[in-house]
């Protein structure tokens, strides 16, 4: 049986991946792709939790996630559309017109 | 008594007579408007002789309350009357003279022809001749010193009216501001001698606590002298004002200006004789203290002497008359300050029959020159009517001469004025002022010279304005052609003839029935009757019958031509000079008190008040002031501290945000790193710190 600390590392590296990638990708589908990452590192806690305490819980969490992260690729992908077709680029530095 | 409490109807009627005249006076007509001035003035005389007769049988007299009028603390006086024989001597004069000139008046403003410019004039008159009549009844009726100086201030304000009543023109006819001059002189004049009896009357309180005369009178002896001192001598002040006695007589003269009626109502009968009443009423006041009545008589014999010898070198017919009532005035206040009140009072009321006789005669011969005047002008030249009179004084005796003959009853009445006010036996003024030289002879022996020098020269000057005017020949082309005054003129003339032939019935030496009367009110003591004195009645007599004899050597012998000089001039040369220009004392006063006081006022104005007031406090210290404050609130406070306030405010709230916006970057990435490092320094925080 693997160890709970194991999928904790294993959560941690995906969770600093997909931070990482947040924090110096310029295109936004890939950082919206680190976001999911992110997002499922949490899951595979939650499950590994869940798994660990045997409570059921954690998995439900684990489910409603994955449903607000599906709405949420939605919207997100449907604004980058509209972005995209105003401004022909996906290059989230370009979008700081609304600084002053 | 009945009769007693009719007594505010002396006033009542003529304030009556006024109001109607002074609102409906224009739409009825001379005709209605003088009606009712005369009857409102009869009125008064009715009422005063029903007084009479009442105090015939009660010689105690009352006192008619009225009304409250003052109540404060512990002054109180009530407008309440007193009817007593002294209240009641001067009422019948003011009102028997007044009602006789108020029916001449009627006729004398109808027929003076000479300012006939303004419409309303004749009711105007007659508005303040029964306002005049109000006013003197409250100063005679008054119980109080407050309530008579009610009285004195309103004859004073109606003779400032009547005299400038003609207020557009010169005392000569032609335009200007002259009589308005004399109207001002006489209320500026006047107002230095209320003065003193408004001290007097303050004084009065102060000392005796209230102002009623029958709680101050009786207490005199009380208070200490000097106080009595003060007050008897702050009411000579007043004295010499309204009775225009040395040194504020300068008034009288001037105000001749006014019409003749007024002249003789106003300044000869009745107002002038204010002076005399106060002293007479005052008289227990008087009686306390002889120094005072020292100095009282003997302004009054200075004043006789000396306004006598200015009446001897006038011209104007006028004049000579004011000079002559300033002079018998004199007389009067003489024998008031020696203790002869009755004597006084007697020749206050003769002196009220003659001088009103003359002053009226007077006008009915100034009428019967300016009527005579007027018809040659516009006969001889009808287109300049509208255009007024080529010059001519019909005041002026050296145009006169003559008219004895075309005014004959006017000549005659004159002449009893004349003799009765020259002191001839037996008209009134004769036992008048035989009364008080009789007096002076026993009181004091310097005054009585005074008095008897003056007598002489009233003699004489009487006997020069008769000559002058009606002897000799016409000396102008307007005395040929006088016609006699019409009858309501002359009637009221004929009256005054008469009460001047019989007046000296009031008080007939030996029988003396005026000072029985006035000892009612002025008791037993103050009242003694005077001796007739046959020594001092033939020295003034035979003094009089002299001074006729040289008039007439003067005058009367080689009658006046025309365009001659006085020939008295040519004998007294220089004293004739002074005489005929007043002694100067005009000049006098201009010099010592006018330009001074003019130098003083235009300093105040010039360099007080413009210079200094104006250009330097206001127009550089203020200003300067105001200007320098506003700058300092403009620049430093208002710029500096306020509006600092205000820019700093905004200047750090935009360094502020240009500050913060620092950290909008506008790089969603750089939000991300942030909010990524919160995170962790939240979770470190909650991890390491439990």
């Amino acid at each position: 049986m693997v160890p709970v600390s194991y999928y904790f590392a294993l959560s941690a590296i995906l969770f600093a991946l997909g931070a990482l990638g947040v924090l110096i990708r310029r295109n936004a589908i890939i950082i919206f792709m680190s976001v999911e990452l992110m997002l499922n590192a949490a899951n595979l806690l939650f499950v590994a939790f869940a798994r660990m305490y045997e409570a059921l819980q954690g998995q439900i969490y684990v489910f409603f996630v994955i449903a607000v992260a599906a709405a949420e690729v939605a919207v997100g992908l449907a604004i980058i559309v509209a972005i995209f077709r105003t401004k022909k680029s996906i290059d989230i530095d370009e979008m700081s017109s609304l600084k002053g | 008594m009945d009769a007693f409490n009719l007594v505010p109807w002396i006033i009542l009627f003529p304030v009556i007579g006024l109001v109607l005249n002074a609102a409906i006076g224009r739409r009825i007509g001379e005709r209605g408007s003088a009606l009712i001035a005369i009857a409102a003035s009869a009125g008064s005389l009715v009422i005063s002789v029903m007084q009479y007769l009442a105090l015939s049988a009660h010689p105690e007299g009352a006192v008619v309350y009225l009304a409250d009028w003052i109540g404060i603390g512990a002054l109180n006086v009530p407008w309440a009357f007193r009817v007593d024989t002294l209240s009641v001597t001067m009422m019948l004069v003011v009102s028997g003279v007044g009602t006789l000139i108020h029916i001449y008046a009627a006729g004398y403003m109808h027929f003076d022809v000479r300012y006939k410019e303004d419409p309303g004039s004749y009711a105007r008159f007659f508005v303040y001749l029964n306002l005049f009549i109000a006013a003197m009844m409250i100063l005679v009726s008054g119980d109080s010193y407050l309530t008579l100086f009610v009285g004195w201030e309103g004859v004073g304000l109606c003779s400032y009216l009547l005299i400038g009543f003609w207020y557009q023109r010169n005392p000569d006819g032609n335009k200007g501001i002259m009589n308005s001059l004399a109207a001002k002189k006489a209320m500026l004049v006047n107002r230095i001698g209320d003065f003193g009896l408004l001290l007097a009357v303050f004084m009065i309180f102060w000392a005796f606590g209230s102002l009623n005369f029958d709680e101050v009178l009786p207490h005199a002896e009380t208070v200490a002298p000097w106080v009595i001192m003060f007050i008897t001598l702050a009411m000579l002040l007043g004295v010499t004002g309204k009775s225009a006695q040395l040194p504020l007589y300068v008034w009288l003269p001037d105000a001749m200006a006014g019409p003749t009626p007024v002249s003789a109502l106003i300044h000869a009968a009745t107002m002038v004789t204010a002076g005399v009443y106060l002293v007479a009423r005052s008289a227990p006041l008087f009686a306390a203290v002889p120094a005072a009545q020292t100095t009282v008589a003997f302004v009054g014999a200075l004043t006789a002497f000396f306004a006598a010898t200015i009446a001897v070198g006038q011209y104007d017919i006028k004049k000579v008359l004011a000079y002559s009532t300033i002079s018998q005035l004199g007389f009067m206040v003489a024998a008031v300050g020696m203790g002869a009140f009755v004597a006084g009072m007697f020749h206050l009321v003769t002196h009220a029959f003659f001088k009103a006789l003359l002053f009226l005669g007077s006008g009915s011969v100034i009428l019967a020159l300016e009527r005579a005047h007027h018809v040659q002008e516009t006969l001889s030249n009808p287109k300049h009517k509208k255009k007024g009179h080529t010059h001519f004084d019909p005041q002026d005796m050296r145009v006169m001469g003559g008219l004895r003959k075309p005014i004959r009853l006017t000549f005659w009445v004159y002449t009893i004025g004349a003799l009765g006010l020259a002191g001839i036996p037996p008209l009134a003024g004769f036992f008048s002022k035989d009364e008080i030289l009789a007096d002076a002879w026993i009181e004091n022996p310097l005054v009585f010279l005074l008095l008897i020098a003056a007598a002489f020269l009233t003699a004489f000057y009487v006997g020069r304005q008769l000559l002058l005017v009606f002897f000799g020949s016409p000396r102008s082309q307007p005395a040929d052609k006088a016609v006699e005054s019409p009858a309501i003129i002359t009637i009221p003339l004929i009256a005054l003839a008469a009460l001047v032939v019989i007046g000296g019935l009031i008080n007939l030496p030996g029988w003396h029935p005026f000072t029985n009367w006035l000892a009612h009110t002025l008791g037993e003591e103050l009242a003694e009757p005077t001796e007739f004195n046959f020594f001092v009645a033939l020295l003034a007599t035979v003094f009089a019958l002299i001074a006729f004899y040289l008039a007439w050597i003067f005058y009367g012998r080689t009658p006046l031509a025309e365009k001659q000089v006085d020939p008295l001039k040519q004998r007294l040369g220089r004293v004739f000079t002074g005489m005929e220009n007043k002694w100067w004392v005009d000049e006098f006063y201009a010099w010592l008190i006018v330009r001074p006081y003019k130098r003083f006022a235009g300093f105040l104005a010039d360099t007080i008040d413009w210079k200094f007031l104006h250009d330097w406090v206001h127009d550089s210290a203020v200003v300067n002031t105001f200007r320098w404050f506003a700058r300092f609130l403009a620049n430093p406070v208002d710029l500096g501290v306020i509006d600092g306030i205000a820019n700093g405010l905004a200047k750090s709230a935009t360094g502020l945000a240009r500050g913060l916006s620092f950290f909008q970057t506008g790089f969603v990435r750089n939000y991300a790193l942030v909010t990524f490092l919160g995170v962790v320094i939240m979770l470190g925080y909650l991890v390491f710190s439990s």
